[in-house]
């Protein structure tokens, strides 16, 4: 199957909950250097769980529709369960096959969200060696 | 030699083996002619020792062969003595070479040193490395919308007095542009600061003559001159390559060693430590014997086809914008868009699927992009063996790509 596949184009031409939140519990923006994608991520966090998403950015059809795709899923997840998704998930979210060039498009709304809950939680951030990593593993 | 480019294109393996793609990629690295693949897998297979102080013949051949490539390249770009000509791995390092032994040698806090807009990321991070380490001012010069650098810009830099090099690119990367480097020597040097051309991109496609330029330092590198990866070269004036510390310490590159100290060898080995790229240099000889049947003046004439072609291609693409020139004879051998709307990487990557071979991103050449306002484009570049047939068919191709991408 294709990267550009039906449903990845569908969710880039109409990306869900494109949109900031008033009030968020937690925002935090990543970015791909090396080709200039952004996202800022904002969640509303009630009982250490996701309640609401919202999010903005710029960049390719696979980082946007990837973050659509992952806003579509995150409501009523827990704290914890939200930061231990793994690369693995997002490539089944695609459900497309992503090539080693793609991979950190693929992976930046993960990075995202991941680096979200850190944030809010004041640890370290993760950084793309480690998160490419996980995806080898 | 006759300049037939289907004659031409049978010299290369690669096109044989790719016969469905058509590569404009030529400006990140070139295909290779057999006679460069040839005379590099002979040397493996039949004549590989190491070269320098090998007290057999077959070493004194390998020596032959080094040496021979020195003299090579001095002759393809007018050096005066082959001892101006330093190998390297890469023009980066050639770069790095200038900075690090030259820089840190005679610049100190204070001093400027000039670079220009359309800079390719290794002529700028070794200046900002130094910069963090001694204290050297940098300073920018700018371009206008159409690629061409503000030479009011330098004037008004030079005037102030401190400036000690200026480093320029011979050809952006990005845009295409030819700076007017001659002019910006003669400037500079009325000022007392030297001038450090980078000439990747240039070098494939205009002659270039060091001496007529007198510019002080040059460099280049193998592989985007149809020939080998793992081999680049600086140019440096006798003169000043005498006031410059060795740059990587190791064997080559030493006189003497003792228990308290060395003394470094004379250049051009003072800067080759280690091991050098013996088969690089042989490809990189072939490379140059390959290119130079063809004359200058039908090389530029057909790419300069190629670039109109491809200009026309391009402005006949709705929403399409064309960073730098309006005239496709000020962008030679390549030309950077983007799309209003669709992100370089997509494209790319669907022309790609189609067989199209461009590459998308900022290059190496950030700064560049931030002055255009753009995180990335995507970039046509062609080499000698391109048709305007093959940039034809991209028009069609980006067509249907946007039209699939379009929201």
């Amino acid at each position: 199957m294709d990267l550009y596949a039906e449903n990845i184009l569908d969710h880039y031409r109409s990306p869900r909950g494109k949109k900031l939140l008033k009030k968020p519990t937690i925002e935090h923006e990543e970015v791909n250097a090396s080709c200039g994608d952004s996202l800022t991520l904002h969640l509303l966090i009630k009982e250490d769980t996701i309640e609401r998403v919202g999010w903005d950015g710029t960049g390719c059809a696979i980082s946007q529709a990837g973050m659509s795709l992952l806003t579509e899923e995150l409501p009523n997840t827990s704290v914890e369960k939200a930061a231990s998704l793994s690369p693995t998930f997002i490539r089944k979210l695609l459900g497309v096959p992503v090539s080693e060039r793609r991979l950190k498009c693929a992976l930046l709304p993960l990075l995202a969200l991941r680096n979200a809950l850190r944030t809010a939680k004041k640890q370290p951030l993760l950084t793309w060696p480690e998160l490419l990593e996980e995806d080898n593993a | 030699m006759a300049f037939d480019i289907p004659h031409m294109r049978r010299q290369f393996p690669f096109f044989a083996a790719n016969d469905s793609l058509i590569y404009l990629d030529s400006a990140a690295t070139a295909q290779k002619p057999e006679t460069v693949l040839a005379v590099m897998d002979d040397f493996y297979r039949k004549g590989n020792a190491n070269v320098h102080r090998g007290m057999y013949e077959l070493a004194e051949r390998a020596t032959a062969l080094y040496e021979g490539a020195r003299e090579a390249v001095r002759t393809f770009i007018r050096a005066r003595h082959s001892d101006e000509i330093i190998f390297t791995k890469s023009t980066t390092e050639s770069l790095n070479l200038v900075a690090k032994s030259w820089g840190k040698a005679h610049l100190r806090k204070g001093d400027v040193v000039v670079l220009s807009i359309l800079e390719h990321h290794s002529v700028i991070v070794p200046w900002l490395q130094l910069k963090e380490e001694t204290g050297i001012t940098i300073e920018w010069i700018d371009c206008d919308d159409e690629g061409r650098l503000i030479m009011n810009d330098l004037k008004k830099v030079l005037a102030g007095k401190n400036v000690k090099l200026v480093a320029v690119s011979g050809q952006s990367n990005v845009l295409g542009v030819r700076p007017l480097v001659s002019e910006i020597i003669k400037l500079a040097h009325q000022s007392g600061a030297l001038v450090c051309i980078d000439a990747t991109q240039l070098i494939a496609h205009h002659p270039v003559d060091v001496t007529e330029l007198d510019c002080d330092f040059l460099a280049f590198s193998g592989h985007k001159l149809y020939g080998p990866t793992g081999i680049g070269v600086l140019y440096a004036k006798r003169e000043i390559l005498k006031t410059m510390p060795p740059f990587l310490g190791g064997g080559s590159m030493i006189e003497e060693v003792r228990r308290d100290g060395f003394t470094p060898a004379d250049p051009p080995h003072r800067f080759e430590a280690g091991t050098p790229p013996i088969a690089e240099a042989a490809g990189l000889t072939a490379a140059i014997d390959w290119l130079v049947q063809f004359p200058w003046k039908e090389i530029e004439e057909h790419e300069k086809k190629l670039m109109r072609a491809a200009f026309e291609t391009l402005n006949g693409i709705e929403g399409l914008h064309i960073l730098g020139p309006k005239n496709p004879d000020e962008a030679s051998a390549c030309v950077s868009f983007v799309l209003k709307d669709t992100h370089p990487h997509d494209l790319a990557d669907i022309l790609g699927q189609e067989g199209f071979c461009l590459r998308a991103g900022h290059h190496c050449a950030e700064p560049l992009h931030k002055r255009f306002s753009v995180p990335a484009s995507l970039r046509l570049s062609v080499g000698i063996y391109n048709t305007e047939e093959e940039i034809h068919r991209l028009g069609p191709a980006l067509k249907r790509a946007i039209s699939l991408l379009k929201k």
